[in-house]
């Protein structure tokens, strides 16, 4: 979460021309102004037509001050989980450990680990457990997070979960080659992230 | 993300791409679910696929790949 901290230490706080704001970015244009003029001024009696951009949902204004709703997309390759949903704060396992986004967040691009992501909205928190993926927060307080499978805790199957974490530990000791290794410790990996999932 | 500059992650390291380490984090977690659950989360393991090479500018008799999971 410090991880900037070092960074932006280095910069001297010049003021708002230096380092930009979350306040500077507008919504985005609907139409495109410049091809709309110069169409106007070569024929001035028939409408312009529209162009890709028209056709676009704009993206959200990032307004000055801090908004009171974080705007969740949860998609997975097969259904979209949450589709432009308001919640309070969502938890996602990030590779540097769990990290709790807030509405006014800063952007972050932030890669998963196989870990539990909680969406909590008033007093209801939801819980899915997701295999990997990415999480982006951007400054208007949109968080898109992708995962290729993400599943409500109460799915996962304790013994399935035992018996898988004692195999791969097993393969791990006795893994060779530098692959059979690395695809080993991602078993004990998912595995113990599953079982801390239905423990915690 | 790693912090310090060059450090891969281990599957990187051991040469698998990201896209190989997603699918097998997967498929792991696809492999511990309930039952009716894991049922319809098989189905979306398949994988069914014809892969030709091209040799010359022709391609080759084509291989039909259909597997249930990633090995």
């Amino acid at each position: 979460m410090f991880r900037r901290a070092t960074t932006l230490l280095r910069q001297p706080l010049m003021g708002a021309t230096s380092r930009r704001f979350s306040t500077d970015l507008p919504a985005a244009p609907v139409e495109d102004s410049t091809f709309v003029e110069a169409w106007k001024k070569v024929s001035p009696n028939v409408e312009a037509p529209k162009t890709p951009l028209a056709y676009m949902k704009p993206r959200p204004a990032t307004p000055t001050s801090l908004p009171s709703k974080l705007t969740v997309n949860f998609v997975l390759p097969y259904a979209s989980e949450l589709s432009a949903k308001e919640v309070d704060m969502v938890i996602v396992p990030a590779t540097t450990g769990q990290m709790g986004v807030l509405p006014g967040h800063v952007a972050t691009i932030a890669e998963l680990k196989p870990g539990v992501l909680s969406v909590h909205e008033g007093n209801d928190v939801t819980k899915y457990f997701i295999s990997s993926g990415f999480a982006f927060i951007h400054a208007n307080s949109v968080a898109d997070i992708i995962a290729v499978e993400a599943v409500p805790v109460d799915r996962i199957d304790a013994n399935l979960v035992q018996k898988g974490l004692q195999e791969f530990t097993q393969k791990l000791n006795s893994a060779t080659t530098d692959l059979e290794k690395a695809e080993a410790q991602i078993g004990v990996d998912v595995h113990s992230a599953l079982n801390s999932a239905l423990t915690g | 993300m790693a912090s310090a500059g060059g450090a891969a992650p281990f599957w990187r390291a051991a040469g698998m791409t990201y896209i190989t380490y997603t699918n097998i984090c997967a498929n792991l977690v696809r492999n511990c679910l309930k039952e009716p659950f894991k049922a319809e989360a098989m189905s979306r393991e398949k994988v069914h696929f014809s892969l030709s090479k091209w040799v010359d500018g022709k391609p080759e008799k084509p291989t039909i790949r259909s597997e249930g999971s990633e090995h």
